[in-house]
């Protein structure tokens, strides 16, 4: 592939040659003799592992917590419940003002998805740690669960969690967040044809390799070093603070080479708990997820409902778009109302479209709270938006690529949510990806350029 | 809880340890011995982090008895390297950007070591059967499977 050097000269200063080159990666000498550090690579003398009791509910009530004969089970050492954590009720945005909090580190009066996290129990070994878990006997009266996005936002469904009062997370614009820009109504009535399709998604699960997990030392005079693979070492080490009620300073947090994290290490679910664990024991704390809690506990892809609705010119034009986005976050809010906000500036897509309408929801379910992965908010809205523009080029019978090339942005169009386009280059790379799909496409296509003469 | 005495050879090395019983080998190697180059991903069996050899013999460490393990030859990524000189797998995991994270690398190289002891020259076709039992999430498996074909084919030329 020949990288098109001349659209890019007045932008870097160098000349380019890192691109096309192979460059070994600094710390692969490590991984290939096996002496790269993961934070489980260590283990302590007198080390406790964390065993969590999860909820089996998706939504359900707690009665009565009977710890009796979990306490009594050989090797087990302490058990937490939700009267031992200092500030029990969290959010991790809560550090950028993303309120309000609404998720507790153990649960205290309900539990709003299966997998929730209830009991803590320490142990000498796994083994012990799991057995007692399982000796926990939670007493629960079990509530209606709403599933889906839908039956979320349907009048009179249960209300899923208290701290929002209502289904779907309020935004300061209101239930959605919102982009308004032309007018789309207008849009449609232009329109030679109008296509309304709605896409689904599913929860995806980042899959590491390596569990996300932490292991803890008490170091002495109240202060704590805590190994952990996290992706977000400051949201971990702010809300450990806020969760224990401890200034940062006690804190010592160690990262490292993280064994793969696609965005599913970025929700703070083992560090304050294990850190806690170790305070109150005095004992260096394991807390490692099983490959079932990695799968079936930590924060998926969020799923997604997506309704768009296109208006189209016969040439090639899209004159209107209107766009409802709803993000599934399960039951609590995590990293979902930035993702579902992420999603309301993109839905436009990389197109420069005159009238567009966006609507943004972050709705709560009792499902597994879900999160990052890897461009969330916006990765399944370009699978929509891509299969909406194939749809669109078959109905008014054009070239898909071509298609794109009448729609795509370029320097200076005005985006829908108001930043003007800057260093654009879809219609270069659809240059390329033509030459290189042997995908051809007219001419006056191949001869267009993202740049506009000021 | 009952320990029972083991004995084997790690990477060369004479070892002897008290082992719980039940213990796997991968804790042994791990938290005992502190080799921790296999590396637990799973737990089941499933992902191959934890792939050692064991006399020969391509194995699982995280559902390998340490107790039975008593006088076994045990070879691990970490002791691959001899006197500081990469093997050529090594070489080529290297060159053909065949890690990323390199969660999966150790066990991913134990078992293309397993495949290409017992067969110098393998197919393509025989390179994913033998990595089958290996997942990794962040490169794809193709620069894998390149850098296995190319350790194969030095390793050959050095033995021309």
């Amino acid at each position: 592939m020949k990288l098109a050097k001349s659209y890019f000269a007045d932008q870097r200063k160098d000349d380019l040659r890192e691109l096309g080159q192979g460059l070994q990666r600094a710390d692969v000498p490590g991984h290939v003799t096996g002496k790269t550090a993961y934070f489980a690579d260590r283990t302590f003398p007198g080390m406790l592992y964390l065993k969590m009791v999860r909820s089996p509910h998706h939504h359900a009530r707690i009665r009565s917590i009977d710890l009796s004969e979990a306490e009594r089970h050989p090797g087990v050492h302490r058990i937490l419940t939700h009267k031992d954590i200092p500030h029990n009720l969290y959010t991790v945005l809560i550090l950028i003002q993303v309120g309000p909090e609404d998720e507790h580190v153990l649960a205290e009066d309900k539990v709003r998805w299966k997998g929730e996290a209830v009991v803590a129990v320490l142990a000498d070994s796994e083994r012990a740690a799991s057995e007692a878990a399982a000796r926990v006997k939670i007493d629960y009266e079990v509530l209606p669960a709403v599933l889906d996005i839908e039956a979320a936002l349907a009048p009179g469904a249960p209300v899923v969690n208290e701290h929002h009062g209502q289904n779907h997370y309020m935004y300061d614009s209101g239930p959605s967040r919102k982009v308004r820009f032309g007018d789309v109504a207008k849009g449609f009535a232009e329109a030679d044809h109008v296509l309304e399709q709605t896409y689904w998604s599913s929860p995806i699960e980042q899959a590491p390799m390596e569990t996300t997990g932490c292991i803890v030392t008490p170091d002495g005079n109240d202060r704590f070093t805590c190994y952990t693979n996290t992706q977000a070492m400051f949201f971990t080490l702010d809300n450990t603070s806020i969760i224990l009620q401890m200034p940062g300073h006690k804190l010592h947090l160690v990262g490292g080479t993280v064994g793969g994290g696609f965005g599913g290490k970025v929700d703070v679910t083992v560090e304050p708990i294990a850190i806690l664990a170790a305070k109150l024991t005095g004992r260096p704390v394991s807390f490692i997820y099983s490959r079932y809690e990695e799968m079936q506990v930590s924060s998926p892809r969020a799923a997604e409902k997506i309704v768009l609705k296109d208006g189209v010119m016969k040439d090639g034009r899209i004159v209107a778009r209107q766009v409802w986005g709803y993000t599934d976050a399960g039951a609590y809010s995590r990293h979902s109302p930035y993702g579902a906000q992420k999603g309301a500036a993109h839905y436009p897509g990389p197109y420069t479209i005159p009238n567009v309408w966006v609507d943004t929801w972050c709705v709560y379910t009792n499902r597994t709270p879900s999160s990052a992965m890897r461009g969330f908010g916006v990765t399944i809205a370009d699978f929509a938006l891509e299969v909406q523009m194939d749809k669109l080029a078959r109905l008014i019978g054009m070239d898909p690529l071509e298609f794109r090339f009448v729609n795509a942005y370029r320097d200076g169009d005005m985006k829908a949510h108001r930043q003007e386009t800057t260093g654009a280059a879809l219609i270069e790379c659809m240059q390329e990806a033509s030459r290189v799909a042997s995908w051809p496409v007219a001419e006056k296509y191949m001869n267009m350029s993202s740049y506009r003469e000021s | 809880m009952a320990r029972v005495p083991v004995q084997f050879t790690l990477n060369g090395e004479e070892k002897a340890e008290f082992v719980e019983s039940g213990a796997t080998l991968l804790k042994v190697l791990r938290d005992k011995l502190g080799d921790t180059s296999p590396k637990g991903g799973c737990h089941q069996g499933t992902c191959g982090a934890c792939s050692v050899i064991v006399d020969g013999e391509l194995r699982l460490s995280c559902l390998t008895l340490a107790e039975t393990c008593g006088g076994a030859d045990i070879l691990t990524a970490g002791g691959l390297a001899a006197d500081g000189r990469l093997h050529p797998l090594q070489r080529a995991f290297m060159d053909e950007f065949a890690a990323q994270c390199g969660f999966c690398t150790p066990g991913m190289i134990m078992a293309a070591r397993a495949l290409l002891d017992r067969n110098p020259n393998p197919t393509r076709d025989d390179v994913v059967e033998a990595l089958s039992g290996n997942v990794c999430r962040c490169t794809g498996y193709e620069p894998i499977i390149r850098a296995v074909l190319t350790a194969a084919r030095s390793n050959s030329q050095n033995a021309a």
